[in-house]
């Protein structure tokens, strides 16, 4: 992908200045703060922050950190608004759908505070890009929802040198730290090697409470202003767990890897790699090797109208199950599977779909291991059989 | 023996289907040992093996650590969701 030309709003070249009468009343809370007073407000003012994600935890630091006056906030994105994205990320409305979010945050924050420059990149990041996004910025925050940009956020931030705020979130619990070698560990340090996509379900697939990023996006954005202030104990060497339905807190304790392959003693990544393939794993490989069978949702309308004998087997959640299902599919959740083989009769074909596409590539593997032989995916699984063929079933 | 407290946390709760649980282990017991028990235990728990980490009274645990009478054990998976 070639270099995204960077869209500037917001006036010209805001820096370590002094304050506007009006930024002075804008900022008065700040200002009597001794913590940040005039000497950490004009910290704010001249701060380059880069977000990467404009979505559930983008959306509560977009907005913390342009009101805080973060001088120059950069924020990458290049999905657009959906419905099934307002239960949490705050930072757009329903005027918005459709619309880049990029676009719709920029009209956020600029409502929000006029004072400050904000530059959107409507752009994946890849490795062809990331080093020349981040290099301009002095802070990078990860809020991104998937694996490969989360190793290619690390290895480039670690590479330039760059402090990340990381936060992460699964259901109920969320994950924050700073990454920020040599003072404390990097991302790999924790976690090497990305685990195998099936085995971690992303928030459309296992659900997300929607409060949940609000409170971590919130915690990266107080981190963010810390690092920036020069003030308090940043969570360097420090992970924070945050559990909702216990509403707990933990930390946790963490250490440099002197074997870490990117910040060690010894790396052996030194420039940015293939993190698409590098967090493919087996799924990918079974895929290249043409093993997986899927069938398209209008070859399976098209196989059921002829009256074929197909099995179709739904292995989502039967939450999921009551808000839509295909007519004549059986029921049995991904992680009853292992438990109910005996119920499915392994001399039928089989049609076996999710939501999207991961829990029935994790249950085709199931199957295939219990001896099943006729088994296909269904791909793009339920959400692409409500857009193509069924409309009256409500996506979700 | 010794008696450990493990406490789960996001996929690795849902795949121990429990978000806490006490186990008896041998006096030489390590994090090693701990994480081929829990996965004798939990099956479901294989698939994300290599990926789990082990915190030991809220310390990350590298490598294999000497487990204590009493020791709290936190399992953490990589999130990526945001
Ligand atoms: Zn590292």
């Amino acid at each position: 992908m070639k270099q995204p030309a960077p869209d500037h709003t917001g006036p010209d070249a805001p820096s370590g200045r002094d304050l506007s009468t009006q930024e002075v009343a804008r900022y008065s809370r700040h200002l009597v703060l001794p913590e940040v007073a005039m000497e950490g407000q004009k910290r704010l003012k001249a701060a380059r922050v880069l977000l990467i994600g404009a979505g559930g935890l983008g959306s509560p630091l977009g907005l913390y950190l342009a009101a805080a006056g973060v001088g120059h906030l950069g924020i990458v994105d290049f999905d657009v608004v959906e419905l099934s994205n307002l239960q949490r990320q705050v930072l757009h409305g329903t005027r918005d759908l459709g619309r880049k979010k990029t676009a719709s945050a920029s009209d956020r924050l600029r409502d929000m505070n006029p004072e400050i420059e904000i530059t959107t990149y409507e752009a994946q990041v890849t490795s062809a890009n990331a080093l020349d996004l981040i290099r301009p910025y002095d802070i990078v925050i990860d809020g991104t929802d998937n694996f490969p940009t989360r190793y290619l956020v690390n290895d480039a931030c670690v590479l330039l040198g760059k402090p990340n705020v990381y936060g992460s979130i699964f259901r109920f619990h969320g994950q924050v730290s700073v990454f920020s070698p040599p003072a404390g560990p990097c991302y790999r340090c924790l976690y090497p090697e990305p685990p195998p996509p099936e085995s971690v379900p992303s928030c459309a697939e296992a659900g997300v409470l929607g409060v949940l990023p609000g409170v971590i996006g919130s915690l990266q954005a107080t981190e963010a202003i810390k690092l920036i202030l020069g003030k308090g104990d940043p969570l360097i060497g420090r992970l924070l767990l945050y559990d909702a339905l216990e509403m707990q807190f933990r930390e946790v304790k963490i250490h440099r890897d002197p074997h870490c392959p990117v910040c060690g003693e010894s790396p052996s990544i030194t420039k940015l790699i293939d993190y698409e393939e590098f967090c493919a794993g087996p799924a990918k490989a079974r895929a290249t090797a043409g093993m997986p069978a899927e069938i398209t949702v209008e070859e399976l309308k098209a196989r059921l109208d002829r009256g074929d004998d197909v099995d179709i087997l739904d292995v989502r959640n039967a939450e999921e199950w009551i808000l839509c299902h295909i007519d004549g599919a059986t029921l049995i959740p991904l992680t009853e599977l292992p438990a109910r083989f005996k119920e499915l009769d392994a001399g039928r074909e089989i049609v076996v779909h999710c939501k999207t596409g991961v829990r029935s590539a994790k249950a085709m593997t199931l199957l295939l291991g219990a001896g099943f032989r006729n088994v296909k995916v269904l791909r793009g699984g339920i959400t692409a059989w409500a857009q193509k063929i069924d409309r009256t079933l409500s996506g979700y | 023996m010794i008696r450990v407290t493990v406490i789960f946390f996001a996929r690795a709760r849902d795949l121990a289907g429990t978000e806490k649980a006490v186990f008896e282990l041998s006096p030489d017991a390590t994090t090693s040992l701990m994480m081929q028990v829990l996965v004798d235990r939990y099956p479901a728990l294989r698939e994300l093996q290599d990926h789990l980490r082990l915190a030991v009274n809220r310390s990350y645990a590298a490598g294999t650590a000497a487990l204590r009478d009493g020791d709290e054990v936190a399992v953490i998976p990589p999130v990526s969701g945001g």
